[in-house]
């Protein structure tokens, strides 16, 4: 792949770059979250169509404008969410991806040939069994069967270990290795710097959107990567203002809670939170951070632990009780959980409000508080808008942010629990959140701050705690100087 | 006695052809993911189609012909809403419906009362119409009934046995991930809405020249409803939808024999829907799963969202 630049919205997902396999070889592509991977490869599958650039194969340039192209030229890719109908059976699903499906009966046709081929890579499976009877291990088996079926000389494997329990990862390697010696190339892309190491021989490091770095596995070491993947020398936000820690505010006692497919998603995490202070949770997307946000806020349950507000105990009590004890939250994904994208601005500003005293009484709202209390927000928090009577869906996502921020600190919170809350925002919007949480920080509240920006992490923060498979790897303070090494414990090493 | 029940029974194949016709449409058409509420619109359509075609040039055929073209032409309207606008699937099936309606009584007021003289003949089959009872059952039918059985059967291939088959239930499941297999997902959908629209106007012919032979304004008479109670009654299955069709065609003809017996007809016709409700209840408690409907059903997909 040459020079390909991808843009969305005037966002560089990958700008310039170079890649390139050879036979019989596993390249690792090792990049954070939103670094570009995916989208590097969903070109190279055609379901994108880069900006500029071109890809070749064996010197010469191709097109790939869909996925049946790409698939002619041997690219097969596995999904990080597998493409299966998880009502069909295996045999359906594989007839669905194989090219040369015959129309009639094409399942007695296609089981012997499938038979054969999973003997060959020592699969067993029951063909008739529904996707969704099936573990994701065997789930992404037949991903690699289809893709293998379909002639794929290049395998391209989207985040494959995330999904899988340790021995399913053991088998899914020596599965690998054993098409690497039968002459396929396979991109291996990941954010875990074990895997990389012990499967690729090459690696290639993206950050933002472009290449920062090319290493042969034999001669680089763990360290070395983490650190060209983070990319860059931690520099402290000395505007922050130096503030002693007050009184002891949060205090989390060895929780766990399951995550939404019944796995155990937080294991025993303690911390404590102070007055005038930004405690940051750092780590790669889906290792328990949603779910420790949620359990905090009431949303979710907590199994066993427990969580102290003030030193009133707040475990498992309703998300209001939690929110009356002091606690706001401003949730990830702000569109679906955040607000109610049909109602007005208005509305939307006492979500979590209405039942105080001021906004309502008895059974009626009182519409002009509400409404100057709107107002106010808007203009504190300089919601771009050009009426409050306009539904909220028609705002940007910086304007809808700053509602909700508005609408969770204007009441004083003792602690605000924020997930991600800059995400997907422009640079304006970003430090106008930045410096709202700082100010409450300043005021005496704590701020519980989500991010996988680590930007956004060392700006802010005072203490960071870094959180693996539901699993803490450590808290820091913001002038260790461990924390150049962040990203090893990001991928899953203890405070070492 | 043995008269009236080989009567009946007579009568129930012919009251079930147009449900079958009409649900194995509307289960080609929710198998891709679109629910189409305009069957009974188009069926009206379809009957007064095949009526006029039929009275003017004297051809039956060409009248079926013709009502399966004005059906799926107008199944045209909901495919692009549905599909491409991805506008609300029920909203548009419903206004399909109304439209249906009032264009088929528009078109049809010169022909309202007039009967038609040429018939289109019942058919019997060599030999087996000869056997005792079952003979005259199934034997010796309107050509709509063989038909409608053969067309549900070969549906039933259609979508179980073949390439296209899997295709088109992968889409109504995800169709998403039927796209990254190389699919097209909106042929596919649209190929499945003018299909069953064809089957919705097939069922209204039979009912405006071979059941009734004649045209009055709303003679569809709710059977594109009982259609799609038939669909989810019938699990999404063509094979089963052959025997439920004939059940509910079977629960028609007895409304017409309990009425004497001084049980409410309002109360007989509540029926098909009643049994369609205990059917569900009794799956969903016994085994979710099994209820199988297209997981996408009435969603609209759009492509570029991620």
């Amino acid at each position: 792949m040459k020079d390909i630049c991808k843009s969305f919205h005037g966002i560089h997902a990958n700008k310039d770059i170079n890649l390139y396999v050879r036979s019989g070889e596993i390249l690792g592509l090792l990049g954070e979250n939103g670094a570009g991977k995916t989208t590097l490869m969903n070109i190279l599958y055609g379901l994108y169509q880069p900006d500029s650039g071109q890809i070749e194969i064996n010197g010469s340039p191709i097109r790939i404008s869909n996925p049946v192209e790409s698939i002619t030229h041997g690219i097969g890719m596995v999904h990080q969410h597998f493409m299966l109908i998880q009502n069909h059976s295996v045999l359906e699903n594989i007839a669905l991806g194989y090219k040369d499906t015959p129309f009639f009966s094409p399942k007695k046709k296609l089981r012997k040939q499938v038979e054969e081929f999973s003997k060959q890579f020592d699969f067993k499976m029951d063909l008739d069994q529904r996707v969704w009877q099936l573990s994701a291990g065997e789930q992404q088996r037949i991903e690699i069967i289809k893709a293998l079926l379909n002639g794929a000389d290049l395998l391209i494997l989207d985040e494959p270990t995330s999904v899988l329990t340790p021995l399913e990862i053991k088998e899914l390697i020596s599965i690998l290795r054993q098409m690497k010696a039968d002459g396929h190339m396979i991109i291996f892309i990941s954010h875990k710097l074990d895997e990389i190491m012990d499967i690729c021989d090459r690696v290639t490091v993206l950050q933002k959107g472009r290449v920062v770095g090319h290493a042969d596995t034999a001669d680089t070491n763990k360290k070395a990567l983490a650190r060209m993947m983070v990319g860059r020398d931690v520099v402290f936000n000395i505007d922050r203002e130096k503030l002693e820690p007050g009184k002891k505010v949060l205090s989390v006692q060895e929780i766990h809670v399951t995550g939404d497919k019944g796995m155990p998603a937080v294991r025993g995490v303690s911390f404590e939170l102070f007055e005038n202070e930004i405690f940051g949770i750092a780590g790669v997307a889906g290792n328990g951070q949603r779910e420790l946000a949620e359990a905090i806020t009431g949303i979710r349950k907590i199994d066993s632990g427990s969580v102290r507000m003030n030193d009133k105990d707040i475990t498992n009590k309703s998300p209001r009780h939690i929110y009356d004890n002091g606690v706001s939250h401003v949730p990830e994904e702000r569109i679906r959980f955040g607000i109610a994208p049909g109602l007005f601005l208005y509305d939307n500003a006492i979500l979590k409000q209405h039942h105080l005293k001021k906004f309502s009484k008895r059974y009626f709202l009182k519409y002009s508080q509400v409404k100057n209390h709107t107002k106010t927000i808007i203009s504190d928090f300089k919601v771009a808008t050009h009426s409050i009577n306009n539904q909220i869906r028609n705002l940007s996502g910086g304007n809808i942010q700053k509602l909700i921020l508005g609408r969770e600190i204007s009441e004083q919170p003792r602690l605000l629990v924020a997930s991600h809350p800059t995400y997907g925002l422009d640079v304006g919007a970003t430090q106008f959140l930045r410096e709202h949480l700082l100010a409450l920080r300043k005021q005496g509240s704590s701020v519980l701050l989500f991010s996988e920006d680590l930007e956004e992490i060392f700006e802010l923060c005072d203490r960071v705690a870094v959180i693996f498979a539901g699993e803490f790897m450590g808290i820091l303070k913001s002038d260790d100087e461990k924390l150049c090494d962040i990203g090893l414990m990001m991928a899953g090493s203890k405070g070492f | 006695m043995e008269e009236i029940i080989i009567s009946t029974l007579q009568r129930t194949m012919i009251a079930g052809t147009p449900l079958l016709l009409a649900t194995t449409g509307e289960i080609i058409c929710e198998r891709s993911g679109i629910l189409n509420l305009g069957v009974e619109g188009v069926m009206a359509v379809g009957a007064v189609v095949a009526f006029m075609v039929t009275m003017t040039t004297g051809l039956p055929w060409l009248g079926v012909l013709a009502a399966v073209a004005a059906g799926m032409t107008l199944s045209v309207i909901h495919a692009v809403a549905a599909i491409t606008l991805q506008a609300n699937q029920v909203v548009s099936g419903l206004a399909l419906t109304m439209l249906g309606l009032g264009l088929s009584g528009m078109l049809g007021k010169p022909y309202v009362g007039k009967p038609l003289t040429l018939k289109m003949n019942d058919i019997a089959i060599p030999y087996l119409s000869d056997l005792p009872y079952i003979g005259k059952i199934l034997f010796f039918q309107s050509p709509f009934f063989y038909l409608a059985i053969f067309l549900a059967l070969g549906a039933w291939f259609l979508l179980e046995r073949t390439r296209l088959g899997i295709q088109i239930r992968s889409t109504g499941e995800n169709p998403r991930a039927t796209e990254t297999q190389g699919v097209n997902v909106f042929l596919i959908r649209y190929l499945c809405v003018i299909t069953g629209g064809g089957f919705s106007a097939l069922a209204g012919a039979h009912l405006s020249i071979s059941y009734s032979k004649s045209w009055i304004e709303g003679m569809t008479a709710g059977r594109g409803w009982i259609a799609i109670a038939l669909t989810i009654f019938a699990l999404w299955n063509p094979g089963r939808a052959i025997w439920a069709a004939f059940l509910f065609g079977g629960i028609f003809v007895v409304q017409y024999l309990m009425q004497p017996l001084g049980i409410s007809p309002n109360f007989l016709s509540m029926l098909p829907y009643i049994a369609t409700l205990v059917i569900l209840l009794l799956i969903s408690l016994k085994d979710p799963k099994r209820l199988n409907a297209p997981a996408m059903l009435s969603a609209p997909y759009n492509r570029g969202e991620r």
